[in-house]
């Protein structure tokens, strides 16, 4: 009877903490808009989970639905809580319209560690779908919601999930600038670097162990890598003139930057450790922004060749640049897909700065956002979502859309504004 | 340190309107030295450097009356030209330039705030880059002057309306020890 009281109260202490705010998140993530049909999804508060402070069911719930695909269900209390080893009523849960159900549990173990289990089922064809244990610490309980929440999205949707994943995007804060990492929720935020000039241009190493970037700290802009874990920063390029727009090769071997070094604004490429310089472009125009296609054959870059700012792409050993982009008067930032089909880049659409989506193989071109100053899109790992920069009443924030435009959210700092969004990529 | 401590030792020789050449005044040489009696001792003032004092009077570059007191070039929407109304102040400073051999400059390009940040970056390295251009045929020495740009991440002016960027479409002309 006490070990059922016990139970009841974790119980209860996990249905609170799913009505509140997520504690500690320093970007609050507002919906703004949903996709066409949602699936409905249980997950069951975990018996044993107030243990761990943080409440691991509301954060996978959170996860999903921010994804756009997934509707959480409100589950009411039940006596006895159901784990992933209690057998499952499929016709209770049909009959709260759950598609899928997650239950699991939660101990203590004799080390001071704690041990999650769950199991997911396939409510309508009465099936589970498989499951995981982990140990972990309670500082642990986030990155491993977010894990469980990658489980379930794979197995629903085919794809991998990017819970799991981080971004790196830049904070103005009165004078200063921080550059911060956060989870992919937006929480977690911790800054990589802190300056009082300006930092623009983040861009992830493939391994997600470091970031490129563009620093002013000189009074002139220059290319640091920095590593994440030891907070080493190598200069990468600092030469005469201006250094700028770092862009990793998929290998992580080399990166494509923009110097001003012999005149205008040009691409140059170089190893990761900044030897062996090469001038990739000769033009007149600024060439900028450079992107390496995901097979490495390809560079995309802004340029204004053409007498107005237009994408082009050319062959990474060197070659003669093709025009990618036809329609309007501005289109910068090229962005590829994970995937290789599809250029996100911002166009000028009728005084409106926007994230437009072009489609590589029929050159079908949709704008997919509302908004009116974008800037930065970058895609999510596994191309579903992305993530830009843009303004709202007056202030910089990110946004979050779907590359089919349905699903929008909002991510907003307190006192502060946010810019240069950069989804990191999928690490083990 | 002692690096900057050179520098506006140079700088201020330079304002004094006193800059030496080797031509000028070679050095004494270790005979010449010798030959002279031991010199009485004197309590020679030291040179002070104040880095928190007013620029000297008579320094042009920081006299308000001077044209070289002005080192900000304006420009059009998404144009590098410079307007004829800023002809005779890079004259001005290309003769200084070439009068002074000795003094740098950094041109730094700026932008307005609309669009992309590092195509802005460009547009400002293109403003940086034809008032060096100016400059040089006018006389000043290549490797006295460095152009870059700070693209739309310094702005002077932080509404978001054309009075404002019109103030951010700007090249400045800094001399060492001003940056």
């Amino acid at each position: 009877m006490q070990a059922l009281l016990t139970r009841l109260r974790a119980f209860l202490g996990a249905v609170l903490l799913l009505t509140t705010p997520l504690a500690g998140a320093q970007l609050s993530i507002e919906i703004t808009g949903a996709g066409a049909p949602r699936m409905p999804i249980a997950v069951a508060p975990f018996p044993g989970e107030a243990a761990l402070g943080a409440g691991i069911t509301s954060i996978v719930r959170a996860d999903l639905e921010r994804s756009g695909l997934f509707r959480g269900l409100e589950v009411p209390p039940l006596s006895p809580a159901p784990t992933e080893a209690s057998p499952v009523n499929y016709a209770e849960w049909r009959a709260r319209l759950a598609d899928a159900l997650v239950l699991g549990s939660v101990a203590a173990r004799p080390d001071g560690r704690y041990e999650v289990r769950f199991r997911l089922y396939d409510v309508v064809k009465q099936a589970s779908l498989g499951g995981i244990a982990y140990t972990l610490s309670k500082e642990q309980v986030r990155a491993t919601a977010h894990r469980i929440a990658d489980f379930v999205y794979e197995k629903l949707t085919g794809e991998k999930g990017v819970f799991s994943t981080r971004i790196a995007y830049v904070v103005k804060r009165g004078n200063r600038f921080e550059l911060q990492i956060a989870d992919a929720d937006g929480a977690g935020e911790e800054a990589a670097l802190v300056s009082f000039e300006p930092i623009i241009s983040p861009a992830w190493s493939p391994d997600g162990r470091k970031l490129a970037y563009v620093s002013f700290e000189n009074k002139k802009p220059v290319v640091y890598v920095h590593s994440l874990l030891d907070g080493k920063r190598n200069v990468i390029a600092n030469f005469r003139g201006s250094n700028s727009a770092p862009a990793w090769s998929p290998d992580g071997s080399r990166l494509a930057v923009t110097l001003s070094r012999e005149g205008g604004s040009q691409l140059f490429l170089l190893n990761a450790d900044g030897s062996s310089l090469r001038r990739l472009t000769s033009s007149a125009a600024i060439d900028t922004e450079p992107r390496f296609s995901g097979d490495g054959q390809w560079i995309y870059f802004t340029s204004d060749r053409g007498g107005s700012p237009q994408i082009y792409r050319m062959p990474a050993a060197g070659g003669e640049p093709q025009r990618v982009t036809f329609e309007g008067s501005y289109n910068v930032t090229p962005r590829l897909s994970p995937d290789g089909k599809t250029l996100a880049y911002i166009t000028l659409n009728e005084g409106k700065f926007q994230v437009a989506l072009l489609d590589l193989s029929n050159r079908q071109v949709q704008i997919i956002t509302d908004s009116d100053r974008d800037e930065s899109p970058s895609f999510a790992p596994n191309g579903r979502m992305i993530l830009l920069a843009t303004v709202i009443g007056g202030r910089g924030v990110l946004s979050a859309v779907s590359s089919d435009g349905r699903v929008k959210q909002r991510l907003s700092v307190t006192a502060g504004d946010v810019r240069e969004p950069a989804w990191g990529p999928f690490t083990e | 340190m002692r690096l900057a401590i050179i520098a506006t030792l140079a700088a201020a020789a330079v304002a004094a309107g006193c800059a030496t050449t080797p031509e000028q005044q070679p050095p004494a040489s270790v005979e010449e030295r010798a030959a002279k009696p031991p010199a009485p001792v004197e309590t020679k003032p030291i040179a002070r450097v104040d880095l928190t004092s007013k620029p000297a009077p008579g320094n042009p570059l920081k006299d308000p009356n001077n044209i070289l007191s002005r080192r900000s070039i304006y420009y059009d929407f998404d144009k590098f030209d410079i307007k004829d109304e800023f002809r005779s102040l890079i004259e001005a400073h290309a003769k200084y330039l070439r009068e002074s051999p000795g003094a740098k400059m950094l041109i730094q390009g700026n932008a307005d705030e609309r669009g992309s940040r590092e195509y802005n970056l460009g547009l400002g390295q293109r403003r940086a880059d034809s008032v060096k251009r100016a400059l040089t045929l006018l006389g000043a020495k290549e490797n006295q002057i460095e152009s870059v740009s700070l693209g739309e991440e310094k702005p002077v002016c932080a509404e978001h309306a054309e009075d404002c960027w019109a103030k951010n479409r700007r090249a400045d002309m800094l001399y060492s020890g001003e940056y």
